[in-house]
């Protein structure tokens, strides 16, 4: 797999971004003048603690949102020139997407899910089918194709979810907070699978966190807090100060001047999915191996409800 | 996105929420099924009534007094026998002529009565409209030129009269005057709710007679070819007001007839599918509420969907896709019924209805067409999400 850039080509570069909501007409900046650049094949956390920006940051390096200042380029386009529609699009091809509530679709099966982006590609069926079951199989499900999101532990939803993401060869792989919801063995599981796919492929990875030894293990870190970049750290200068600027203790976060511009922190959105250990426990019940529709009908039946709600 | 990609998600929403889809389509299927209905009834009522005026006879023209309109009071007829042979001679054939001189009057045989109406008539009315007998004989020329007292009666007056025995050479007593029966018609049926089996035909000299009057209420006509008949018509008009300047007379023939009661009908079909329509309608906002419902509570799904690069359109599209599929489905379901419902109608009661393509075409368009109307505002909602905020709901 490669990224999709020409040589030299940065896969993102912010130059002074800034991003202020409108909330009942009042302005509350969340960013503040931000400037950094992704190379590709880059492994990066970003920290902060809750409210600092690092959310609104992912949005707008996803192209999920666009900058009320400073000049955003994603794949070598520039977002402002973008149209909504040119913006799914390059969304499509250049960003994969890892959530921490992990956000499948839940009446659609493993391999489905993951061949959704090739959906608004405008890839056939069969096509699809074979793309995605071959990147399920590199994440470690090959044998879990036709499971329901509901049929599936927790670190598995995650691995589906990481398929889906580099099931378009994207340049970039923006997760945020993926160990979020799974307990720590799992985590670790699907951070491993992370790492390993970015030394593999050479997709940039972009990490959002507020766990600290999650964010030591990159070879860059950039700490955002209070809507601007306060350090932009590589492997070796980590070496020297450890964790600077990660946590001096000198004023708790409830008292933070910036307020909290993000309507909902991302560690709190996550609905109560059910961790790994629960959910390991729920698929055990199931047969492993090929389609399992007909035994698992009802199981999926009566908890689809509350799956689908969400 | 595919349409077959988009056809696909849409029916699996559908599939979801199997009851809510259910109940949505419900009132767009009884909208269209009583469109269709309805529509029928008006359909198959005008081809009745029209099968009737055709089976009054071929190449019919009707003179009387005063204009043909509805709305129009009927004139006090200046028409008298003697215009009846003027008549005939611009005919140039007395058979083709025939009159009526009518009244209601309660017939009497034996301690039974039955209130009716009296026609006086000529010999020709047999051929000049299209009337056979059941039983005995009609009047002859030589009864109505000696007003001999002698009475064809209607199927349901023979049967109110004499309902267990033969009435001809009977006695029946109209208006206190007593008539031999000498034939009794075959029955015609109902038209506009009229029971046509409920006359007497006397001679016309004898009805007036009995009235004692010199009037005649009204001359038919058949023409000898049809292609002639207005040409026809407007010289008898021309004739008889030579001959009675004060008084307008028209002369209409079935088609005429046919026109008038064709748009009275046409607008009654018309009012009833409006009716119809307007349940429609309220079937086509529950779908329209079930869908904001429906894009409410997938904000999710459309929020990851935008952000793995669904572009607007590709999630309006989608939507749009499952309200149409919600109306279509309803639509289709409901033509069923209303067919269903239209042929019970037709079999099991008086009432006529008659299903057209155009009114199934029409209910199913017009259902598809709801389902793209109200499926739109739902549709554009969900396309205009913001994703940040769409993956962040609840």
């Amino acid at each position: 797999m490669t990224a999709s850039l020409p040589a030299g080509v940065p896969a993102i570069e912010a130059v002074d971004v800034s991003r202020t909501y409108q909330l009942d007409g009042v302005s509350v900046p969340a960013l503040r003048g931000v400037s950094l650049t992704i190379d590709p094949g880059e492994y990066v956390a970003v920290v902060g603690p809750s409210g600092s920006g690092k959310s609104t940051l992912m949005h707008l390096l996803g192209g999920l949102d666009r900058p009320t200042g400073g000049r955003l380029v994603i794949g070598g386009r520039d977002v402002a020139s973008l149209s909504a529609p040119d913006l799914a699009t390059l969304r499509n091809e250049t960003i994969g997407f890892v959530f921490q509530a992990f956000h499948l679709l839940p009446r659609t099966s493993a391999v489905d899910n993951v061949a959704l982006p090739l959906v608004y590609r405008g890839i056939g069926a069969r096509q699809r089918r074979e793309r995605a079951a071959a990147m399920l199989g590199r994440v470690g499900l090959g044998h879990r194709l036709n499971h329901r999101p509901n049929q599936l532990s927790g670190g598995e939803q995650q691995r589906v979810a990481i398929a889906r993401a580099l099931v378009t060869d994207p340049a970039v792989l923006l997760a945020d907070e993926p160990t979020g919801n799974l307990d720590s063995v799992t985590g670790e599981a699907v951070l491993a699978l992370l790492e390993q796919l970015n030394a593999e492929s050479g997709v940039a990875l972009v990490m959002v966190t507020h766990d600290h030894d999650v964010a030591a293990r990159a070879r860059r870190q950039i700490a955002v807090r209070d809507g601007v970049v306060r350090s932009d750290t590589r492997a070796e200068a980590i070496a020297f100060h450890d964790r600077p600027l990660s946590g001096p203790g000198d004023r708790p976060e409830t008292l933070s001047p910036a307020p909290s511009a993000e309507p909902r922190s991302a560690s709190g959105s996550g609905p109560g999915r059910p961790s790994g250990g629960s959910g390991a426990g729920a698929t055990g019940r199931l047969p492993h191996g090929t389609g399992t529709d007909g035994i698992g009908s009802s199981d999926r039946a009566g908890r689809e409800p509350s799956g689908g709600a969400a | 996105m595919r349409v077959a990609e988009a056809w696909r998600v849409a029916l699996d929403a559908l599939r979801a929420n199997r009851m809510r889809s259910a109940l949505t389509m419900l009132g767009v299927i009884i909208g269209v099924a009583s469109v269709v209905v309805l529509v029928a009834i008006g359909t198959g009522t005008k081809q009745k009534v029209e099968q009737q005026v055709e089976g009054l006879g071929s190449n019919l023209l009707l003179v009387v007094p005063g204009k043909i309109d509805v709305g129009n009071a009927p004139v006090v007829s200046p028409l008298t026998l003697k215009d009846v042979d003027a008549v005939s001679r611009v005919v140039g054939d007395p058979s083709r002529v025939a009159v009526t001189v009518a009244s209601g009057a309660t017939a009497r045989a034996g301690n039974r009565s039955d209130f009716t109406t009296v026609q006086g008539v000529l010999e020709t009315t047999p051929t000049v409209f299209t009337r056979s007998l059941a039983r005995g004989r009609y009047l002859t020329g030589a009864d109505v030129d000696t007003s001999r007292r002698v009475a064809v009666l209607g199927a349901s007056v023979a049967e109110a009269l004499f309902p267990d025995r033969d009435p001809l050479g009977q006695q029946v007593a109209l208006a206190g005057v007593r008539f031999r029966v000498i034939g009794v018609f075959a029955p015609l049926g109902q038209s506009l709710g009229v029971d046509r089996d409920d006359e007497v035909h006397v001679p016309v000299t004898a009805a007036q007679r009995l009235w004692g009057t010199q009037r005649v209420d009204g001359i038919a006509v058949k023409a000898p070819d049809r292609e002639r008949i207005g040409e026809l018509g407007d010289r008898i008009v021309a004739e008889l007001s030579r001959r009675h300047p004060d008084t307008e007379f028209s002369a209409v023939t079935q088609q005429q007839i046919l026109g008038v009661l064709g748009d009275i009908l046409g607008v009654l079909t018309g009012v009833l599918a409006a009716i119809a329509g307007i349940s429609l309608l309220v079937g086509g906002v529950g779908v329209s509420n079930i869908m904001l419902v429906s894009v409410r509570e997938r904000t999710r799904e459309i929020g990851l969907r935008k952000a793995v690069g669904a572009r607007p359109r590709d999630i309006g599209v989608q939507f749009l896709l499952e309200a149409v599929l919600l109306t279509s489905i309803g639509g289709l379901t409901g033509m069923a019924l209303g067919v269903g419902t239209a042929l019970l109608v037709d079999a099991v009661s008086p009432i006529p209805a008659a299903i057209t393509w155009w009114s199934l075409a029409l209910a199913f368009g017009v259902s598809a067409a709801v389902g793209i109307v109200f499926g739109v505002v739902p549709a554009q909602r969900a396309g205009r999400l913001d994703p940040v905020v769409a993956l962040r709901a609840e």
